[in-house]
């Protein structure tokens, strides 16, 4: 195996890791901007980690090592998928050997093993949490391997690597493609939900009758606690550039180029910069859904993944 | 702008027409239903325009300009009016079980495509694509006008889809002489190049008749049952 | 000339009546219109029977034997619809079932209806012909809805709603069909003459006309009244005024089917198969059938007759799609005689619904003591609707009957089952109404006879010897249609 592109594999890795917490940092600070109030530093993140990390772990008394393998499994794969999203580089060794379809799967690993834990405990809440997320989940999915599969019908190719390549190298034509614009917004929607933002889910809340995601974590502390939030944001940060690599992959070094990796660094925080904004705007300007409007919610996003794909047979 | 870019624009605004019909599929709001039209009749006419510049076909500016002061402004201004004439609530009875009916638009989209399909073989133009986008507009506003039983909303039913025939008429085929718009008026009407603007003078004035009756309807419907709702209607059944 | 004298007239005369709207004179302003464009009409087919076929108005319209034969027939109907409205509205406004709006409105409707009809007709452009097919739609919708009573208002919507979304499908279908002749007879209006796409039918696309023909099957077979496209007829013949629904069951229908007819002919000349009339065939034969099941049903009398039309359409669509010069020829004098024998149906209907305020035909008693001439109008007019000799419907019946055991035994089966259920089914129905004693609800009144007696004793003449002037015309149509 080459140096060079391993190299750039444990900076996206490294990037990756210590960048997930200031992203979500900057969307808290949007959000505190946006509604008027004074907001934490951008680091505040990294700080609340910090101290979960300093603090015990209470475990329930039933709890099996389903429940305290989990944090693991979850950070792992998410840190994995990582490794195969082309973030600053297309130039990738694991993209060779796991395609988007593994990325869905990975996600798949995370969210299953998390749904497991939380009614590992047998408590209500977490029972409530897991069925809620595996009902969003099995919507979600179809849905986005049809996104997935729409643009990969666009490149010609399911690797990630290979789809942002050719998008970022590709003219006026190919980005005009209607096919793209449905699987944006549907991929949109399916990041909203997959990452349990408003209008599908509100991280911020612990209110029994709403709370999905953090139903089930609910009885996690100390350092579990710690890596299931890290992943969290790791993942909202995965979507992102998801996001980033498939349809606005402008920037990004190409193979075997070290200089570009500055300038695809500078285009990485505009766009993330960008990102955060957008997010806020769609978290603020819409309210949070009832449970059971969900699904049409995420129909919506498998109607539009699928008219991408169906325009892009009719269309193209 | 060279070909290709047209017909990726055209390509594009076709997308849109088919969003904005399955907008309109699963929208339960009246005024949203409302200005989903009004965004669908928008990216007819622009894309109309296109076509009759791209191909050099003029008459199809001034169908595109009546189609935007017709489908745009006009009819939904009316429907606007009777709405709050008639005190309609705002809100739309549930729709049938809105992922089944995306579903079955899904696949009647499909099946545009395939019925379409040897007519685009055959085809050169590079909006052949087309037609099986307005099949596919036409078929989901029958599907709309089945799964709805409010007046007004099948009424938009059927509007959304004259906008597919709209559509099929004049971006698949170039602009053909019937376009099915309020066409051209007679100062254009030339001896050689006439009928066909007869033809569409013609369906101009049907629609615009069907309009006037769907408007004395939606008063009749609601002074005799109080309501829009055409579950209502039931009463003439076989065998009562 | 007469060509612009038969459509002129109509529009005028429909224009005069909204000014003049419920004045005492009104109805014999529509009668006279409606006499004028008959004799409009007569001269026009005196002038293509010695001339033979010919093109008007910068080939705008295109006059021969099968459609001039179709205009005359409107326009008779349309005169003794109007002799018999006369007397019949009248009554319906004093006893308070119109207002002065509605009669105003019916006249003109009833001209610009006949017009449209027309227009359809004659026309030579296939676009043309859709518009005039929707708007004789559009101009009936609100006669039907002209009582305002729940039931007519709910028969009007779906009338507007199926048949609008019926006709939308035919317009894909001319579309299509320009689509494909557009390549070939270049653009313009030149590709949407008749006699050019019949010309040229052999190099137009086939795969493209048969996708066509479907959208144009659906489409005008939804006014056809086939089933399963028939919802909205019975309805909409049974809750309007009866005039409406004789004109409706009477002309609309066939108007309907010759549009079918004349997409057929091109359809065929492209795809050289029996493609089109396979799907017309099949069509036909499931109207025959469950029309005449659900007859047995019926407990309203305008109601079973509207499903008697579905029935006599099914059987000359079913014809017309068997092909051949016997069946053909038959389906062409079913036309006929179904119009007048329906018409004058609905007529005698009228007058005996008005008798006893009712259209229930549990409450339809004693109409041959009541008034013997609506009596043995109605027993008459049952006796050629349902075939029985000597009637022209029998003879039309039995040349489609003979044509498909030549050409289709399989379906003979079929085509005798339909026909004889039908048969019991209105007799059935029929016989208590006419016979018995006078109920006391039963009023007697004075009656528009004359245009029940014509229609019967054409439908008898036609039925016992055929005029050589109309043989020869059939002739000509079949040779058209061939």
């Amino acid at each position: 195996m080459k140096f060079l592109p391993l190299l750039m594999e444990i900076m996206q890795l490294l990037l990756l890791l210590t960048a997930a917490p200031v992203f979500a940092g900057w969307v808290k600070m949007v959000k505190c901007w946006s509604q008027g109030r004074t907001s934490p530093s951008l680091l505040q993140p990294y700080r609340d980690i910090a101290k979960l990390f300093s603090k015990d772990v209470v475990l329930a008394e039933n709890a099996s090592w389903i429940f305290r393998f989990t944090p693991y499994i979850v950070f792992g794969a998410t840190l994995l998928a990582g490794g195969i999203i082309p973030i600053l580089s297309v130039d990738l060794p694991l993209s060779a050997t796991a395609d988007v379809i593994a990325l869905v799967a990975l996600f798949a690993i995370a969210r299953f093993f998390t749904a497991l834990a939380g009614m590992d405990i047998g408590t209500a809440f977490g029972g409530m949490g897991s069925s809620r997320e595996m009902m969003i989940a099995s919507l979600a999915e179809p849905a986005m391997l049809m996104a997935v599969f729409t643009m990969s019908l666009a490149s010609k190719s399911t690797s990630l690597s290979q789809i942002a390549y050719v998008i970022a190298n590709s003219n006026i034509h190919t980005v005009l493609k209607p096919s793209l614009a449905f699987a944006f917004l549907a991929f949109v929607m399916i990041a909203i939900a997959e990452t349990g933002r408003i209008p599908v889910d509100n991280p911020a809340t612990h209110l029994e009758l709403t709370m999905i995601h953090e139903a089930m974590i609910l009885e996690y502390s100390g350092r579990h606690l710690a890596l299931i939030e890290w992943a969290g944001m790791m993942k909202l940060f995965l979507f992102m550039s998801l996001g980033a690599a498939a349809f606005f992959p402008w920037g990004i070094a190409g193979a075997g180029n070290m200089a570009a990796i500055p300038v695809a660094l500078i285009y990485l925080i505009i766009k993330f910069a960008f990102a955060g904004v957008v997010l806020v705007l769609i978290e603020t300007g819409l309210a949070k859904m009832r449970l059971f409007r969900v699904t049409e919610f995420l129909g919506a996003a498998f109607l539009l993944a699928t008219l991408g794909m169906l325009a892009h047979f009719i269309l193209e | 702008m060279d070909i290709q870019t047209t017909a990726q624009i055209i390509n594009f605004l076709a997308a849109m027409v088919l969003l904005t019909a399955f907008g309109m599929l699963v929208q339960r709001r009246i005024y949203g239903l409302i200005h989903l039209f009004a965004w669908q009749g928008l990216f007819l006419s622009v894309s109309t325009a296109i076509v009759g510049y791209a191909a050099g076909r003029h008459h199809l500016y001034i169908s595109a300009v009546l189609t935007l002061t017709l489908k745009v402004i006009l009819l939904p201004y009316i429907l606007n009016v009777l709405i709050h004439k008639l005190k309609i609530r705002k809100e739309i009875e549930t729709v049938v079980n809105v992922p089944l009916t995306m579903l079955i638009g899904i696949a009647l989209v499909i099946f545009s495509y395939s019925l379409t399909a040897p007519v685009r073989e055959m085809s050169t133009l590079v909006t052949r694509s087309i037609l099986a986008i307005a099949l596919a507009t036409v078929m989901i506003g029958l599907l709309m006008m089945i799964t709805r039983r409010h007046a007004v909303t099948q009424i938009i039913g059927f509007l959304a889809m004259e906008n597919g025939l709209f559509f099929a008429a004049t971006s698949a085929t170039y602009g053909m002489p019937l376009v099915v718009e309020l066409g051209l008026f007679f100062a254009a009407t030339s001896a050689t190049y006439g009928m066909p603007l007869v033809v569409e003078l013609g369906v101009a004035i049907d629609i615009l008749i069907a309009a006037f009756i769907f408007g004395i309807f939606f008063f009749h419907i609601n002074t005799t049952f109080d309501s829009l709702d055409v579950e209502q209607m039931a009463r003439l059944k076989e065998g009562e | 000339m007469p060509l612009l004298i038969l459509l002129g007239v109509p529009l005028f005369a429909a224009v005069v009546l909204a000014f003049v709207g419920d004045r005492k004179y009104a109805p014999e302003i529509n009668i006279a219109g409606s006499a004028a464009t008959f004799l409009a009409g007569l001269d026009l087919a005196l002038d293509v029977y010695n001339n033979g076929p010919m093109l008007a108005g910068n080939k705008f319209f295109f006059v021969d034997a099968f459609n001039v034969y179709l205009a005359v027939l409107t326009s008779f109907v349309s005169m003794t619809t109007a002799i018999f409205s006369r007397r019949y509205m009248r009554r319906e406004r004093e006893h308070g079932r119109v207002g002065h709006w509605g009669m105003r409105f019916y006249h003109a409707m009833f001209q610009l209806f006949i017009f449209a009809m027309l227009l359809c007709l004659l026309t030579n452009n296939v676009g043309v012909l859709w518009i005039a097919m929707e708007l004789a739609t559009l101009s009936t919708v609100l006669l039907v809805s002209l009582y305002r009573t729940p039931t007519a208002i709910e028969a009007a919507w779906k009338y507007f709603i199926l048949c609008g979304v019926g006709i939308a499908q035919a317009l894909f279908g001319t579309v299509l069909l320009y689509f494909a002749s557009e390549k070939v007879l270049g653009e313009g209006g030149e590709a949407l003459l008749w006699t050019n796409l019949i010309q040229s039918s052999g190099k137009l696309e086939p795969t493209i006309l048969s996708l066509a023909f479907v959208f144009l099957m659906v489409g005008y077979g939804t006014k056809v009244g086939l089933v399963p496209l028939h919802n909205w007829l019975p309805d909409a013949h049974s809750e309007g005024p009866t005039p409406i629904s004789a004109v409706l069951s009477g002309l609309l229908l066939n108007v309907a089917l010759y549009a079918l007819v004349r997409c057929k002919a091109i359809v065929d000349g492209s795809t050289h198969t029996h493609y089109a009339g396979n799907i017309m065939m099949g069509f036909g034969i499931i109207s025959i059938l469950v029309a005449a099941f659900s007859l047995l049903r019926q407990k309203d009398i305008k109601r079973m007759f509207s499903y008697s039309s579905i029935e006599h359409m099914g059987i000359a669509t079913f014809a017309f799609g068997l092909g051949g010069p016997i069946a053909t020829y038959g389906a062409l004098l079913h036309m006929l005689v179904h119009s007048l024998a329906k018409s004058s149906i609905f007529f005698t209907v009228g007058h005996a619904s008005q008798m006893h305020r009712t259209q229930e035909m549990d409450k339809i008693k004693g109409l041959i003591r009541g008034n013997p001439l609506v009596g043995w109008g109605m027993m008459f007019g049952a006796m050629a609707i349902v075939g029985m000799p000597p009637f022209g419907i029998f003879t039309s019946e039995f040349l489609i009957l003979t044509a498909t055991i030549k050409d289709a035994p399989l379906m003979t089966p079929f085509l005798l089952l339909g026909l004889a259920v039908a048969f019991a089914a209105v007799f059935r129905k029929v016989q208590p109404m006419v016979a018995g004693e006078i109920p006391p609800y039963q009023k007697s009144m004075k009656v528009a006879n004359a245009p029940v007696l014509l229609h019967m004793a054409i439908v008898l003449a036609v039925g016992l010897y055929m005029p050589v002037f109309l043989n020869q015309w059939f002739h000509k149509a079949v040779q058209i249609l061939k």
